[in-house]
């Protein structure tokens, strides 16, 4: 059961602009191990004079995909592994990875219950893997996704999650952009509020397991939130930008 | 297994942190941000509910509500913070009581090896005796001189400041002594029992 997560050297596959500032890696892994949905790999960097820096990221991707994992990453200005990924590293190039890590903020296509999913900006990233996971598995049970960005421009992964909304598989996909929205825009155009948690968790039921993952405000008042119209604290499971830890 | 030597292309790196950066344990970075983590909604308990209790095995099992708490002496830390998931703060400024002055109240069964603090929300994280007292542990109530916020675990937070920052314990009410230690939270989901930053023990077997 303690299985040792050893540093492998994963071979980046192919690299995919999601948006201006958004880009997913696929690995190649060795060693892979079949994640659940909801985890994250950790990336070490190595300098020629040996100095490292580590960062984690979350898997975008299913289970079911055998050998590999695609991460996505958000580039920071002013960061030290996102920059490298983003402007450094192209396929072909190897970079070490270990994982998968994480057991709380997981979800399996064996839990039947409805599912609610809230996402800020990048935090759609381990969301992502549990829908396609979900997707991957056959998984009926009614899930919506509630999703904040900026603009429409900062949505990832909009075209995918058209398509899984229109394939009518029980999904459904609620936009809400905070800052500008294009003409003819349908979705929500505030901040996550009670009336819109409302209006997206009640149709799942009282027995909804709930994933949020944002920056921390978002965070924070999505969860106080749904525990003030009735459900349940530990049905919600939270992570803020960074997986797990104190 | 020995790991080979592995060189990032056009890798240089940050390099933050300068006269500092012998106070940066391996694989972090360093932050001027309070990130805030945790797994679940922030719970929130009323002041005139909350009580912290020192329980399992000791004489008799003690408990401080909030008024009577605010009562004991209270000490100031400056200590260093690395969490995990890769951040370092250097220099975060608490103030609390320490673990010592609240096992001084306590009479403590000679078994007693392992301490499992416990919180508001169900959280757990488990830690040796040996790790919380003289003077490595303490409960903090204010973070830069103001309440600490419910987000970072206020009204009180476990903070032990050698080990990484899933085991200071927020919402914490209380600790319980135990002879056999026991995983708790994070421990039990493939995070390292012990923790220390300076040998890299964030997962099972590290």
């Amino acid at each position: 059961m303690k299985q040792t997560l050893n540093w492998q050297i994963a071979s980046v596959k192919d690299t995919k602009s999601e948006t201006a500032n958004v880009k997913s890696f696929t690995l190649t892994l060795p060693a892979w191990m079949r994640h659940r949905a909801g985890q994250h790999y950790d990336i070490r960097l190595t300098a020629e004079d040996g100095y490292q820096a580590q960062r984690s990221y979350s898997i975008a991707s299913e289970p079911e995909r055998e050998g590999e994992v695609d991460i996505t990453v958000e580039r920071i200005n002013d960061g030290e592994v996102s920059t490298y990924l983003h402007d450094v590293l192209v396929p072909g190039d190897r970079i070490e990875a270990r994982g998968p890590i994480g057991g709380y903020f997981v979800w399996e296509a064996t839990m039947d219950e409805s599912l609610l999913l809230i996402a800020g900006g990048s935090g759609v990233v381990p969301l992502m893997s549990m829908i396609r996971h979900r997707a991957a598995a056959g998984a009926k049970n009614p899930t919506s996704l509630l999703y904040s960005s900026r603009n429409f421009e900062d949505i990832i992964y909009y075209n995918e999650l058209e398509q899984l909304r229109s394939a009518n598989h029980g999904v459904q996909v609620f936009h809400t952009l905070t800052r500008s929205q294009p003409p003819a825009w349908k979705g929500y155009s505030r901040r996550i509020d009670q009336d819109m948690l409302k209006e997206v968790a009640q149709p799942l039921g009282r027995s909804v397991q709930v994933f949020i993952c944002g920056p921390t405000l978002l965070v924070e008042a999505a969860a106080n939130t749904l525990v003030k119209i009735g459900i349940n604290s530990n049905q919600i499971r939270t992570e803020r930008f960074g997986p797990t830890g104190g | 297994m020995a790991e080979e030597r592995f060189i990032s292309r056009g890798f240089v790196g940050k390099r933050r942190g300068g006269e500092k950066k012998d106070r940066i344990p391996p694989g972090q970075y360093l932050t001027n941000d309070f990130p805030v983590l945790s797994a679940g909604p922030t719970p929130r308990t009323p002041l005139d509910k909350w009580t912290f209790a020192i329980e399992g095995l000791v004489k008799e099992r003690i408990s401080w509500t909030w008024q009577e708490f605010l009562q004991l002496p209270m000490q100031t830390y400056v200590v260093d913070i690395s969490c995990v998931t890769k951040w370092t703060h250097l220099d975060m400024k608490w103030e609390g009581v320490s673990l010592d002055t609240l096992l001084e109240h306590a009479d403590l069964d000679r078994n007693a090896m392992f301490v499992t603090a416990f919180s508001d929300g169900g959280y757990t994280t488990n830690l040796p005796l040996t790790d919380v007292i003289n003077g490595q542990s303490f409960i903090a109530l204010k973070y830069d001189d103001k309440p600490l916020a419910p987000e970072h675990g206020g009204p009180a937070r476990m903070v032990v400041p050698h080990l990484y920052f899933w085991k200071s314990a927020k919402w914490v009410r209380g600790i319980r002594l135990m002879e056999k230690d026991k995983p708790g939270f994070w421990e039990s989901a493939g995070y390292h029992n012990h923790a220390d930053p300076w040998k890299e023990q964030r997962y099972w077997n590290d």
